[in-house]
């Protein structure tokens, strides 16, 4: 079985992005990139599955700018055997990126997607939804377990109530929550093997779909700034502010 | 404007976020409907029907829709999508779950986890774990649309609107539902609650929670945590408050043992009144608190519940 992984280059998470000053946008200029963590949890499932004897083959794809070729040899050091860069100059919205993983799934046939479950720049949370629904593939969003169980999955999901688990025929997708598993480091040797591994490079043209936006962004400014509070030195100044002054509790 | 509801609820009981939804609609224009899709739901779509402002509810009951999944509630949605201008769901694990489809096979963009309203095509949304606030239009002819509940007051109750019910079944085909495990507490819901008192890290162990149960009991609080205290098992992941948790704008929140790092902050810095007690005076979630409060909480947490008791 073939599993399709797609892992996007954002921000590195513990980077505190700022907002440019003309309010167009949040300025990345020199910002550290890296792996949205999702996709990092998502390439680390395919690796233990192809591990276990269940997968036969991984590809790793990323959609946009040149750089992000790094996250592709990031993603083949990791475990992918191959990898595919649909290049374009900025970052296409989550329904194109479905389009275009549409296409690749055509192309591809994998028995499995799994993809992030959200992208920690735009924090969409979208594009694994749209592209089950595309390929009328089933979906099992938000996982914390995936068990292949011959050609069905078993997925348990973190949900708002606590789990939910579902049974799917595949090929399926499935979004990777926090704790589906722990994501390992690449080594080094491995990191140097990633540099030979096969990686193609495709225009959103070849695969016909258009990447036009249809969502302006008018402004991006900074959250409110919360002010600055105070410091109290014991429990019962504390529960004095918290009664008289802030009136939160009676 | 034609504005298109799906309900949050779970068979039982309508959530608030419903009520808060309708005060979202109210600002797009007055043509307000709400889907109830579930399973033995005839009351919640009673319920629907008493918010004021609605002014048409459809119920979709079937055993079919009983756990709300993806598939099926996407097309049910899309069956009778027709006419609307905007489609709104909550930004629950259900809404994120199933909306993402109904707007691909409309072939529109999502807007997810909108926090305001411009006009009709003009939204306001956190992006990059809330550090940033994005203004977007939209160009697509139908707005499907998830929206953060907690950034909207609740719509009052008032109406009496009668429930029409929707006779087409759509099975899902694809998965079944296998089992769940819901976590069963006494205790508000995080994100309808007015106080929330969550535990990190710094609780050490699940068996320490009972003491910020026992203080959330005392002020009709729920309870949360960090990504660090359920990832160490202390807590299902239910009770996770962060950008990839839940986003919880209570009246007071309190945080005990919580660094405060930024996905954290993204799921709670909206709180009326922030509280946080901590034994690392550098700790980044004093520059968020309103009372910051510099001691170990092994000490703190037993002289709160006492001062709350007497
Ligand atoms: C993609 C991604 C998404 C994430 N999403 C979320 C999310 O939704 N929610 C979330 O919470 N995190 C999230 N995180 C994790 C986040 O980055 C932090 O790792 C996490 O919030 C830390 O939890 P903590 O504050 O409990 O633990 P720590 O950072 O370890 O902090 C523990 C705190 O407890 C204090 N402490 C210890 N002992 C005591 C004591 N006896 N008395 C008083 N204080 C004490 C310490 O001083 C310290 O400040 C996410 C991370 C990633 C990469
Ligand atoms: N440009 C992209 N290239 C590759 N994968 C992407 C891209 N955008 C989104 N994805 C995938 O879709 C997931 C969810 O993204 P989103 O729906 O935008 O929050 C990410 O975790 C990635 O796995």
């Amino acid at each position: 079985m073939k599993i399709l992984v797609p892992v996007k280059r954002v921000i590195d998470y513990n980077v505190k992005v700022r907002v440019k000053s003309d309010q167009s946008d949040v300025d990345l200029t020199n910002a550290k990139m890296a792996m949205n963590p999702f996709c990092e949890i998502a390439v680390e499932e395919a690796v233990r599955l192809k591990e276990k004897g269940i997968a036969t083959e991984i590809v790793a794809v990323s959609i946009g700018p040149k750089a992000c070729q790094e996250q592709i040899r990031n993603a083949m050091a990791l475990g992918a055997d191959r990898g595919i860069h649909v290049e374009c100059e900025t970052f296409p919205e989550s329904l194109q990126v479905a389009k275009i993983l549409a296409r690749l799934v055509e192309q591809e046939s994998p028995g499995l997607v799994i993809i992030g479950k959200q992208a920690i720049d735009s924090d969409n949370n979208q594009t694994g939804q749209m592209l089950a629904a595309l390929t009328k593939m089933p979906q099992a969003t938000f996982a914390s377990a995936v068990e292949v169980e011959g050609d069905s999955l078993k997925v348990t999901r973190e949900i708002d109530g606590g789990l939910q688990t579902l049974k799917l025929s595949m090929p399926a997708v499935v979004s990777t929550d926090l704790r589906l598993n722990e994501p390992r480091y690449a080594k080094l040797p491995d990191i140097m093997k990633a540099k030979r591994k096969p990686l193609a490079v495709m225009s959103t043209d070849e695969l016909g779909v258009d990447i036009t936006p249809r969502v302006t962004t008018l402004k991006v400014t900074p959250p409110p700034a919360r002010s600055a509070g105070v410091k109290v030195e014991t429990v019962a100044e504390l529960m004095t502010k918290l009664r008289d002054e802030a009136k939160v509790i009676s | 404007m034609s504005i298109l509801i799906y309900a949050e609820h779970d068979n039982n009981h309508l959530k608030s976020e419903t009520h808060k939804l309708v005060t979202a609609a109210t600002q797009l224009g007055d043509d307000i409907h709400i889907l109830v899709a579930g399973s033995d739901c005839a009351a919640v779509a009673e319920q629907a029907a008493s918010i004021a402002g609605v002014k048409r509810v459809m119920l979709a009951d079937s055993p079919a829709y009983a756990h709300q999944l993806a598939e099926n509630t996407a097309d049910l949605l899309l069956d009778i999508a027709e006419g609307y201008t905007h489609i709104l769901a909550a930004a629950t694990t259900t809404g994120k779950n199933f909306m993402p489809r109904v707007a691909a096979l409309l072939d529109v963009v999502q807007l997810s986890d909108i926090i305001g309203i411009e006009s009709a095509d003009t939204f306001v949304r956190p992006i990059y774990a809330g550090n940033a606030i994005a203004t977007v239009q939209s160009s697509d002819a139908v707005k499907v649309i998830t929206v953060r509940a907690s950034a909207f007051d609740a719509a009052q109750e008032g109406n009496s609107v009668s429930v029409e019910t929707l006779d087409t079944v759509i099975e899902n085909t694809q998965v079944t539902f296998e089992s769940d495990e819901m976590t069963k507490s006494d205790r508000p819901e995080l994100t309808a609650a007015d106080i929330v008192i969550s535990g990190g890290r710094g609780m050490q162990d699940g068996e320490h929670f009972a003491m910020l149960e026992r203080i959330a009991d005392q002020l009709g609080a729920a309870v949360g945590a960090s990504r660090a205290a359920v990832d160490a098992g202390f807590v299902p992941n239910d009770m996770q408050v962060g950008q990839t948790g839940k986003i919880v704008a209570p009246q007071l929140y309190i945080a005990v043992g919580i660094s405060g790092a930024i996905q954290h902050l993204a799921g709670m810095k909206d709180s009326k009144v922030i509280v946080a007690i901590n034994k690392d005076p550098e700790a980044p979630i004093f520059q968020v608190a309103d009372y910051g409060l510099v001691a170990d909480l092994f000490d703190a947490l037993p002289e709160i519940e006492s001062a709350l008791g007497s």
